[in-house]
């Protein structure tokens, strides 16, 4: 019972509660979070607010214990499991599916972005 | 307490539900530390909350699933992915996957379920999956994602087809299995976006619980919601790909054909006993490792099983509620007590696809003679049916769908006298009996608001009266209210704002201390990272407010570290994090230092050369030196290396640090000059420079009185005199401008090195996060008077160790932009992607205005302003 072999980034590139930019096919990129407990989080890297490709660089935190990034522009927070903006109601990032086995990270979203093969 | 070495050695296979609440149950009254636990988990990640799996779906992970961590037991040994392989009952020892004997002397199996996955052919191909795990609902997930992606690309190849506008069919997933389990795997299909079809073999849905026309009601309201029913239907076989193996769809016994690339197996479970099977251990006749009303094994007193892997009296218990009622008997056993488990009934109440169902008692009418009233109310949607004895006086049991709000009322009920006629306890609840419900005020302290774990409003408010449990997070770790199913969280909610819980003065939720409290918390201890900080002195995992500043208190009592190394790079702000200003286009400006505004012609042409050849956009700045903007993450580097072998630093124009030193030309050219400022500029911005402080720092010098360097508008402002210098304070530009006030006069330079440096220090150590020197003398009991006698005077005798910790900063002051050039893991932070490091972004692109490179106009992606 497996999920047929998609692409993918290694763990090991990651810091922990440091994103990091990921190269979609589409040309688009997608901001990954490693976290504290281990847990694996992708969303769009696109600040909504400033169209800039930063969300990446944000400060990882939670708040009401939910696991969020702060816009490293002008500081909206966003949950990184919905990806709702949860300082302007109505806004959100969106959220890219994110299977981990074996080291390797696979990010897949129900939109149209790619799937992803990338190397160590 | 810690276990003593002849403690009983208590092995506990299986880290689910049932495995973790016994170990609490256990270690909470091992007061004398009678016991020793190891814990056997096959799965990677400790005990989480099965009964709520499906609401990762709904964006739940896995820490919000996670049950309360068992950190705090003494001596525990918790030993994730690793499986207990076989048991010597003779020789009392477990054999683990890892390859260890571990002698024990009291065995625990709480190994749970499997699920039963039918042997039609296909079962195990690429596509299938079971629902059990979070590994597996990771799995569904992702398949689910694929096969979404998949449909949508078909559909948009179409209109090039010969077909004309071939309907784009939504991608469909199939669940085998109409009972409790597959409806919830139906939901979860259905939220990740698929079209769900239900395969069961029985003729109606949940025919474990409801009866035929309770089932019939179901499948009505669940078609209704978009799930397709095949009821009495069997799966024959899953068909595959003849290239890829992958699952392409299943085969229905009467010869339908459901095409799919996602087929989840919800069938039911079957106890995992193959543990005991092997070790000889008696079994039940269904499965289940066979166990009397004290959760031992009916061969062997120092084997115990609970939760679903046990069986007592031949049934097995598909439910957590039990299993609790288990491990709270085999704790107390083995702490001595009596307790026994006596049997559950399988009562429940579900919301399945936003249906309610509920089953309890004798649901089926199995009693001898017993009789069934039965409510079908086609309007309301709602189906009732109530088992009575066949003098129609004693309530046995019933089904509930579509409404099951009588469930609460009817439940305990079971097995006694009916209150009234049995009709009218199913008939819809009349307006007035539902309408004081909402306000909880008017609840009783007697009432139960979770009901998954028996906890009353009276319990949950002398938690929170007794100061116990401030938040929701509190009052589940005190109570244990809303850690079962979780409906009751609203209810503690508002229960806590109705206390009127208090608002604190907290530098933000992650810390009840201010900022200067936590300056004066690490550096009279050892804790060295925000992880230690916040784990002893806070809560959570930080966020914008508190990070950065614990990251600058780090930076100061932390001089020789770089701010990038570590757990640290996570803490720093925007800028810090790339030792340049990000600007609103995701680009980076530098500004190389230029110390008091001094430069030589040479120095100029290499910054103009980097300019030119990364095309950067150049400008004068306010603080005498030049910004280059524009710049890539991953250009930033290469820009130091030119910057650095030029024999120039990169400069902070971002941070809260000083920026600049600004200076007039002073007595070496001016005629009107009597001090060198230049030359004191210089060294002051060198002296200060990386001084990580509350908020950004400036400062300025005069070379007399007529002020050119505007000094008074700076943190720090230095006006010569015939003398000496004049030291003046607090002084701010910015949108509230403040003229610096004047704390001494005529000093001698050294002297005045020696305040300025109690001055910053002082700052530093006691303001306010993002408290510029001016409102932190403004807000300061006693205001300059008071800070003169502080910093002058030395009132507190703080002056010695402020000058000291001035010293250990200019001691270990390091170039930060080289040292990142030297290390290789620094360097990697400068990658635009991780999978295509030099890559350039393509978000980010240009236009030029008046022969310079600027950002292209911005593309919000919404029309909201940022704040
Ligand atoms: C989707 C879903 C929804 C549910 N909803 C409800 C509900 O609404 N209400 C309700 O009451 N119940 C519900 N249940 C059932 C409930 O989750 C179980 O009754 C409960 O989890 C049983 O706990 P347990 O500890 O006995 O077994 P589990 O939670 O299954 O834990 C057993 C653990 O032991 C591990 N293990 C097995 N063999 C070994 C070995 N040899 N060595 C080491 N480790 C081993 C397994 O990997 C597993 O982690 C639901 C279950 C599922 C899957
Ligand atoms: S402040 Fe005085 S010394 Fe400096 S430039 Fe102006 S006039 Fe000359
Ligand atoms: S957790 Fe289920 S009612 Fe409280």
């Amino acid at each position: 019972m497996k999920v047929l072999e998609a692409a993918a980034v290694s763990l090991s590139l990651l810091a922990p509660e440091q994103g990091a930019a990921v190269l979609l096919p589409d040309g688009g990129s997608a901001a990954v979070f490693l976290l504290h407990d281990g847990s694996v989080h992708a969303v769009g890297n696109l600040d909504p607010f400033y169209g800039a490709p930063v969300i990446c660089h944000g400060i990882v935190g939670d708040r009401s214990g939910a696991p969020t990034v702060a816009s490293p522009l002008g500081k909206q927070v966003f949950c990184l499991r919905t990806g709702r903006c949860l300082d302007v109601p109505g806004v959100a990032l969106p959220v890219f599916d994110v299977l981990v086995r074996d080291g390797v990270i696979r990010l897949s979203s129900s939109g149209n972005t790619g799937e992803m093969t990338v190397g160590t | 307490m810690s276990a003593r070495t002849d403690a009983t050695h208590v092995v506990v296979v299986g880290h689910g539900m049932v495995g973790h609440r016994f170990v609490e149950a256990l270690t909470a009254r091992d007061d004398a530390g009678q016991f020793r636990v190891t814990v056997l988990a096959e799965e990677r990640r400790p005990a989480y909350d099965r009964v709520a799996l499906s609401s990762f779906f709904d964006g739940a992970d896995e820490a919000a699933l996670r049950l309360p961590p068992l950190d705090r037991v003494p001596g525990l040994d918790l030993r994730l992915g690793v499986r207990a392989e076989s048991v010597d009952l003779d020789r009392k020892v477990v054999r683990t996957s890892a390859g260890a004997s571990l002698p024990y002397d009291e065995l625990v199996l709480a190994t749970g379920s499997y699920p039963f996955v039918p042997p039609v052919p296909g079962h195990d191909a690429p596509g299938c999956f079971v629902y059990r795990t979070l590994d597996d609902l990771e799995e569904i997930r992702f398949a689910a994602a694929r096969a979404l992606r998949a449909a949508d690309d078909g559909s948009e190849r179409a209109p090039d087809g010969p077909s004309p506008q071939r309907a784009s069919a939504p991608a469909v997933g199939v669940v085998v299995g109409g009972g409790l389990l597959g409806l919830e795997a139906a939901n979860a299909l259905r939220l990740l976006g698929l079209a769900p079809h239900v395969v069961e073999l029985a003729p109606h849905l949940m025919a474990v619980q409801v009866d035929e026309g309770g089932g019939a009601l179901l499948g009505r309201l669940v078609t209704d919601l978009g799930v397709t029913v095949h009821c009495g239907s069997a799966t024959v076989r899953v068909v595959t790909d003849p290239v890829s193996g992958q699952a392409t769809g299943v085969d229905l016994a009467d010869g339908t054909r459901i095409d799919t690339p996602v087929v989840v197996f919800a069938a039911g479970v079957r106890p995992r006993d193959d543990l005991a099977r092997a070790a000889g251990l008696p079994l039940g006749p269904r499965g289940g490792v066979a166990v009397d009303s004290s959760c031992r094994s009916a061969a062997d007193p120092h084997v115990w099983a609970i939760g679903e892997v046990a069986a007592l009296d031949g049934q097995v218990f598909g439910l957590v509620a039990p299993g609790y009622a288990m491990a709270e008997t085999a704790a107390d056993r083995m702490l001595g007590g009596a307790a026994t488990f006596p049997g559950a009934d399988l009562s429940t109440k579900l919301k399945l696809l936003g249906v309610d169902v509920a089953s309890f008692g004798d649901a089926h009418g199995r009693t001898p003679g017993a009789l069934s009233v039965v409510l079908n109310d086609p309007v309301r949607q709602a189906y009732g049916k109530l088992v009575v004895s066949d003098d129609a006086r004693t309530l046995l049991g019933g089904v509930l769908v579509g409404d099951a709000s009588r469930y609460a009322l009817l439940r305990p009920l079971v097995g006694s006298p009916l209150p009234s006629d049995p009709a009218a306890l199913l008939a819809p609840e009349d307006a007035a009996a539902g309408a004081g419900g909402s306000g909880l005020a008017a609840l009783p302290d007697s009432a139960q608001l979770c009901s998954c774990n028996a906890v009353t409003k009276g319990t949950l408010l002398s938690a929170i009266a007794g100061g116990s449990a401030s938040d929701v997070a509190g009052l589940k770790a005190c109570t244990r209210a809303g850690t079962g199913c979780g409906s009751c969280v609203p209810a503690l909610k508002q229960l806590l704002v109705s206390a009127g819980v208090e608002q604190s003065t907290a530098l933000c939720e992650h810390f009840a201390a201010s900022r200067a409290e936590l300056f004066e918390i690490v550096a009279s201890t050892a804790i060295a990272t925000f992880t230690e900080l916040v784990t002893r002195h806070g809560r959570g995992r930080g966020c914008d407010i508190c990070k950065p500043a614990v990251a600058s208190i780090l930076a100061s009592l932390h001089t020789g570290d770089h701010i990038l190394d570590g757990e640290r790079g996570a803490l720093q702000d925007t800028n810090d994090r790339h030792l340049a200003n990000m600007q609103r286009n995701g680009t980076y400006s530098v500004v190389p230092r230029i110390p008091g505004g001094e430069i030589t012609p040479a120095k100029l042409k290499v910054i103009a050369e980097v300019a030119e050849d990364f095309g950067l956009y150049t400008k004068i700045t306010g603080g005498q030196r030049i910004d280059l903007l524009g710049a890539r993450l991953e250009e930033l580097p290469l820009i130091w290396q030119r910057l650095t072998d030029a024999g120039f630093e990169s400069g902070h124009a971002y941070g809260k640090a000083l920026r600049t030193v600004k200076s007039c030309v002073g007595s070496t050219w001016c005629r009107y000059g009597v001090q060198d400022s230049v030359g004191l500029a210089i060294e002051l911005e060198l002296r200060y420079r990386g001084l990580r402080s509350p908020h950004k720092l400036k400062g300025g010098v005069s070379g007399c009185a007529r002020e050119c360097a505007e000094a008074r508008s700076k943190d720090f402002g230095i006006i010569a005199t015939e003398a000496g210098w004049n030291l003046y304070v607090g002084g701010n530009g910015g949108f509230r401008p403040r003229h610096a006030e004047l704390l001494v006069s005529d000093v001698p330079r050294d002297e005045l090195i020696a305040i300025l440096d109690r001055f910053l220090m002082f700052y530093i150590r006691t303001a306010d996060r993002l408290q510029r020197t001016a409102a932190w003398v403004e807000a300061m009991d006693g205001g300059l008077a008071h800070l003169r006698d502080v910093i002058v005077h030395d009132s507190l005798g703080v002056c010695a160790a402020l000058e000291a910790a001035m010293a250990a900063h200019v001691a270990g002051y390091r170039d930060e932009w080289r040292a990142v050039l030297s290390d290789p893991r620094r360097l990697a932070k400068f990658a635009s992607f991780v999978n295509a490091p030099g890559h350039p972004d393509p978000d980010i692109s240009f236009t030029v205005e008046r022969d310079q490179r600027i950002p292209a106009p911005a593309r919000p992606l919404l029309d909201v302003e940022p704040r």
